[in-house]
Parts: C-alpha cells; structure tokens; sequence
C-alpha cells in the first residue's frame, strides 16, 4: 500500500498553507512531516484522512485503508479499557485485543475506568486503536505527545513492525522515532506559498 | 452500527451519562401544573395532553447537547468519520440511543403522570399512542440540531432556539392527537399526521445531519 500525492494545496481557514505538495511513500516506508508551528502538518493530515476538503492537486490512497490518529486519544473516559479497545475491534471486525494490549503495555490497565488513566496511559490506549484497525496507512499527528521514553522506543518499534507488514505511516512529529532505514524526512516549509499572507498563518486558528 | 448503539447505552447509564436526568426533569415540570394551577381535577384533564407534550418536549431538549458535543471534545468523532461506519449511520445511531434513553422512558412514566393530572384511562392509552409516534420525531431532529452545533462552545442555547421551532409540527399534530383521543373524537387523521412528520424526517435528516457534520469537522 503506498501514498502518491500530487502538487496538492490545502487551506485552513481562509488562509492557503501549504502549494504543491508532494509525497510519493512506497509500503514499508515511512514519512516523517517536519516544519514549523503552523506549516500546516495537521492540517495535510486531516486533508488526507478526509476530514477537510483539499483546494487542488490528487491524492491516490483509499479512504477506506486509512486510519488517521489526531491529538486527541478518542478515549471514553467512562468506558473501561478493554471497552474502549472492544469497540473499535468490534467497528473494523479485527479479532482479540489482549495481544495488542500485550504490545502496548496496558494488558495491566483493562479493567480500569479509562478516565483514572494518566494522560501517558490513555495515549497508549488511543494508540492501540492503530493495531486493531488493521488499516495498511497510518496518519499519525503529534502520536508521541505524554509518551515516557520507554513507550517513544515501544512505539517506535510497532510502527517498524508496521512498516515490515508492508504498511506505510506519514508522522507529523518533533522527535526521532528510531525509523531511520525506511523513513524519509518531508520537510513541509519548502511548500509553503510564497505570498504575503504567510504573516498571518496564525489566524486560521484562533 | 449496533456495536456504536451498545457502546453509547453504556455510556449512558454509566455514572455522568445523563440518563434519568431528562426524565427527572420530565417528572418536576409535569408535577409543577397540578401546584400552579389547582386541584381542579376537570381542568387540570383538560391541560394534561399538552402539559405533557410540551414535557416531553423540553425534557427531551435538555439531553440533546450531548449527543455529539462529547464525542466532539475527546476526538471519537473525526474517529468516526474515518472509521468504516458512514456518517449517516453514526447519526441513525445517536438518534436511536436518544430516543432509548430519553423517549422511550418518558412513555413509561406517562401513565403515572396522566393518572396525576386526572386524565382517564382510555385518554393515557391515547397520549401514549401519541408519544409513541411522535417521540422518535424528536430525537431525531435534535440530533440534527445537535449537529448543526457540534463546534460550538456552550452552543446550548443555540441549539434550543433551532430545535424548538422544528418541533412545532409534532408537537400540534401530537398533541392534537392525544386531545381528540380523550374527548373522544377519532384522532386518525391527526396520528397519521404525526406519523409522516416522524417518517419523513427519518428519511431525510440523517444525510442532513451527516453532512453538516462533515462540515463542521473541517
């Protein structure tokens, strides 16, 4: 399964961010999306994932091999663990989650009331999600945000397993997930538009 | 979809889901028409069809923020909208858990209610079949409306002031029902009134709903 996007553009707002993008990530690779506050890393995401609309230019991936993980974990507080991994299971039909909990390191925590969790903790359970899909693309936003240093190397090894399963990720992150061989850097500030507007990049978001 | 139906009940029964807290709501307003306006058991029949659709109505208002505005908050809904579940299905499923939990338990407690108010066995019987067709009408428009206002902070007022007047079609032909059908006039034309508002918009809203959805995901 691999990613093609072709000189696409994205807005947010009424701001354009991001001209001509283009990404080519063959299965098995990864890329990591590098730039600035503001470049627009989440906003690409969620164009790919299908959550926002693009201005121009192609995307080739199917929707429905994509599992896009935003900044929020889409934990239910008042569900236990193991409630909130049977849903998803349930949602795209993947069998046990005691095997991804095992990976994950919350086989201890299923029976706890996800909202006693710590933030580090719930963010290991949204990320469990990624496993149960099944889903062969992985958009990852910000996934190592109040991840401890152990659970950033764990991670880092099952998106690695991930990738020799011939799935791809694109990662928007600030740090380094060990990915070297098979990642590649996109440096997202080489697409930015080179117009006047870019002093305001803030605006969209307030 | 069932599995998204299991997981809200259980959200909504568990501690902080605000089941029970519409029909509390429901019980006090309804209790408060035999205290403002009097042991006139006569009067107080006469009012009881509408003091209890308009009870039914607010009570049903008042979880309508909810439906979306949590999912909204912990990101489950851009979740769900790249999950393999359509939009609109996860709409048809919101609606229906709305209606469990808020519709379908104000129908139970109606005929407690009615015997409160003085209405006849045969007029409960009635305002029931009334509510029963009228009822998912409701949910489902609020769900709607609950859509309409996913993005906005605090948006309950907003959407209180929306729903309200989009109630107004099941609200007269329901009640109008429940009315004639304790007088004792035929209320068949009324029912089926009440029934193609329900109907048509079960058929229409959920795309609707779906794709204000999308837009205000963005």
């Amino acid at each position: 399964m691999a990613i093609s996007i072709k000189s696409l553009s994205v807005s947010r707002g009424s701001i354009k961010l991001l001209q001509g993008v283009d990404i080519e990530l063959k299965s098995g690779h990864a890329g990591i999306l590098r730039g600035p506050n503001g470049v627009g890393k989440t906003t690409l995401l969620r164009a790919l994932a299908g959550l926002q609309p693009v201005d121009s230019g192609k995307i080739e991936v199917s929707l429905a091999d994509i599992c896009y993980f935003g900044h929020t974990d889409g934990v239910k507080p008042t569900l236990t663990v193991r409630e909130n991994l049977e849903f998803w299971a349930n949602i795209f039909g993947s069998p046990s989650i005691e095997e991804v909990a095992k990976k994950f390191m919350i086989i201890d925590l299923l029976n706890i009331r996800a909202g006693t969790l710590s933030a580090g903790q719930k963010r290991r359970v949204g990320l469990a999600r990624l496993r149960l899909t099944g889903c062969p693309v992985w958009l990852l936003d910000e996934p190592t945000v109040s991840l401890d240093e152990t659970s950033v190397k764990i991670f880092g090894n099952i998106i690695k397993d991930h990738l020799s399963e011939n799935g791809c990720a694109l990662v928007a992150t600030h740090i380094d997930l060990g990915l070297e061989n098979n990642a590649q850097i996109i440096d997202l500030s080489q697409y930015r538009p080179n117009s006047g507007e870019l002093s305001s990049s803030d605006e969209g978001f307030l | 979809m069932i599995t998204l139906i299991l997981r809200d009940l259980r959200i909504a029964v568990r501690a902080g889901g605000g089941f029970g807290l519409s029909l509390a709501f429901f019980f006090i307003i309804v209790i408060f028409f035999p205290f403002s306006i009097g042991p006139n058991l006569d009067l107080l029949s006469k009012v009881a069809p509408g003091t209890l659709w308009v009870g039914a109505l607010l009570a049903c208002l008042l979880s309508l923020e909810r439906i979306f505005a949590l999912d909204f908050e912990d990101g489950t809904l851009d979740l769900l909208a790249t999950s393999p579940i359509p939009l609109e299905g996860v709409v048809i499923a919101k609606a229906f858990v709305h209606w469990l939990t808020t519709g379908l338990p104000l129908i139970l407690l109606t005929p407690f209610l009615g015997v409160l108010l003085g209405l006849q066995t045969s007029g409960i019987i009635f305002l029931i079949t009334s509510l029963i067709f009228g009822t998912p009408a409701l949910s489902i428009i609020g769900t709607f409306g609950a859509a309409l206002t996913v993005g906005i902070k605090r948006g309950g007022l907003l959407l209180s002031i929306l729903v309200l007047p989009l109630y107004i079609p099941t609200l007269i032909f329901g009640a109008e029902a429940a009315r004639r059908g304790s007088e004792g006039f035929e209320m068949q034309t009324s029912i089926l009134l009440l029934l193609g508002v329900t109907l048509l918009s079960w058929a229409i809203l959920p795309f609707a709903a779906a794709s204000v959805l999308r837009i205000n995901l963005r």
